[in-house]
């Protein structure tokens, strides 16, 4: 098995792994956790299945990089918005809005 | 009985998602030959830069105002508070700070220059220079930054604003970000200088606009 | 199986176990820490994939700045549930 496979396959367990955590997991510094590793798996798919034949690929790792700062801003944003969710209400999980 | 339900469903996608993988057939498309038949014209002798910057740049314009309009939106976010110097570090700890930046300094200016050959360019070398500015702030040689002020608000600007330049001045010419190839090294450089230092402060930015708002208080 | 192999087959596993242990840790603070050990063990996967580039970029972005940004959120929302308790 070549590394870009094994790692692209890495990347396929992390991925569900990242999905699932988002929709088990209550605690919202949780969720942005596990919304960080389903990004890691994403790239690690992007990257790792290009490179199948273990040739570099440039075009997937810069796309790869420039999802890396994409998901940087996106995490600092969600960390600004749940310190203020918890500065106005006291509370660190999103309310229930349905009750099943 | 939820939980166990969406592991299990996580459980057989990630089953289904990988054996997929293994039935792949190669990818019909490869871009790899047309990369390095026109990197002579990309005005850079590095792949990954010459994609980034040069082949498509459209993507990583739309990246800069991405981040640029994140960092807006945590300013208004974050509530209106007085800003306080975080408590100093021990001395030992401000002195390795103080000896350290200067090499980190050093350090982004370099990446900033390999980038146009080799490994590096203005993503690492603006992380670099972001980390710098986070260890003052950590150390308590910088305080967390107030309300951005107008020098401040240009500097962040910058890298979007001479890309954003550069994209319309070719696009003058016909073609959207389509650099002549005499000019491409000189017209990279020149973006690659603005993407670093703006990099650098919307990345620090990210973490000195957040941690303000605990300072100060008891 | 060769050297390399076997480096990546445990690079692999060390990814998935840091990965599973900061969403299951009981602790906040250790799963934290646990993704900044993640951001790191993936930059070496980056260098086993020949992609230098985006390894230094997720060494500081990946793991440093957003290990940062974490740990300092926990700091705050941790002073600030001392103080209700407190009060």
């Amino acid at each position: 098995m070549s590394t870009g496979l094994l790692f692209a396959l890495v990347g396929a367990a992390l991925f569900p792994m990242g999905v699932a955590g988002l929709l088990v997991q209550r605690h919202l510094l949780r969720r942005i956790l596990a919304f960080n590793l389903m990004g890691s798996g994403a790239f690690l798919i992007l990257v790792g299945l290009a490179q199948r034949q273990d040739v570099a690929d440039p075009v997937p790792q810069a796309m790869v990089l420039t999802g890396i700062v994409v998901a940087v801003a996106a995490t600092a944003l969600a960390l600004a918005l749940t310190r203020r969710l918890y500065a106005l209400t006291g509370r660190l999980e999103l309310p229930d809005v349905e009750h099943d | 009985m939820k939980k166990i339900a969406i592991q299990l469903a996580a459980l057989v996608f990630a089953l289904v998602l990988g054996s997929a993988m293994l039935d792949l057939d190669p990818a019909p498309v490869d871009l790899r030959p047309a990369v390095a038949a026109h990197l002579e014209a990309s005005g850079v002798a590095h792949p990954v830069t010459a994609v980034l910057l040069n082949y498509r740049g459209y993507d990583t314009l739309l990246e800069v105002a991405v981040l640029l309009l994140a960092l807006f939106a945590i300013l208004a976010v974050i509530p209106d508070s007085q800003t306080g110097r975080p408590t100093p570090a021990a001395p030992v700890l401000q002195t390795l700070a103080r000896l350290a930046v200067p090499l980190m300094l050093v350090t982004a200016t370099f990446l900033l220059w390999a980038g146009a050959f080799r490994p590096g360019g203005a993503f690492q070398a603006g992380s670099v220079l972001a980390a710098a500015l986070v260890l003052l702030h950590l150390t308590g040689l910088l305080a967390g930054w107030p309300q951005p002020g107008a020098r401040l608000r240009w500097g962040l600007a910058a890298g979007f604003l001479v890309f954003l330049a550069v994209a319309a001045a070719l696009l003058l010419q016909g073609h959207l970000l389509q650099y002549p190839p005499a000019w491409a090294g000189l017209l990279i450089l020149c973006i690659e200088f603005a993407l670093t230092l703006s990099l650098g402060l919307l990345l620090a930015g990210l973490f000195l606009f957040l941690s303000r708002d605990t300072e100060g208080a008891p | 199986m060769s050297a390399a192999l076997a480096f990546d087959l445990l690079l692999a596993a060390g990814l998935l176990w840091s990965a599973w242990q900061s969403l299951s840790s009981a602790r906040l603070d250790r799963a934290i820490l646990l993704f900044i050990t993640f951001g790191l063990l993936l930059t070496l996967a980056w260098a086993r994939l020949s992609a230098p580039d985006i390894g230094l970029a997720e060494a500081a972005i990946g793991a440093g700045l957003t290990g940062a940004l974490l740990l300092d959120a926990y700091r705050a929302l941790k002073q600030g549930s001392d103080a209700q308790v407190n009060r």
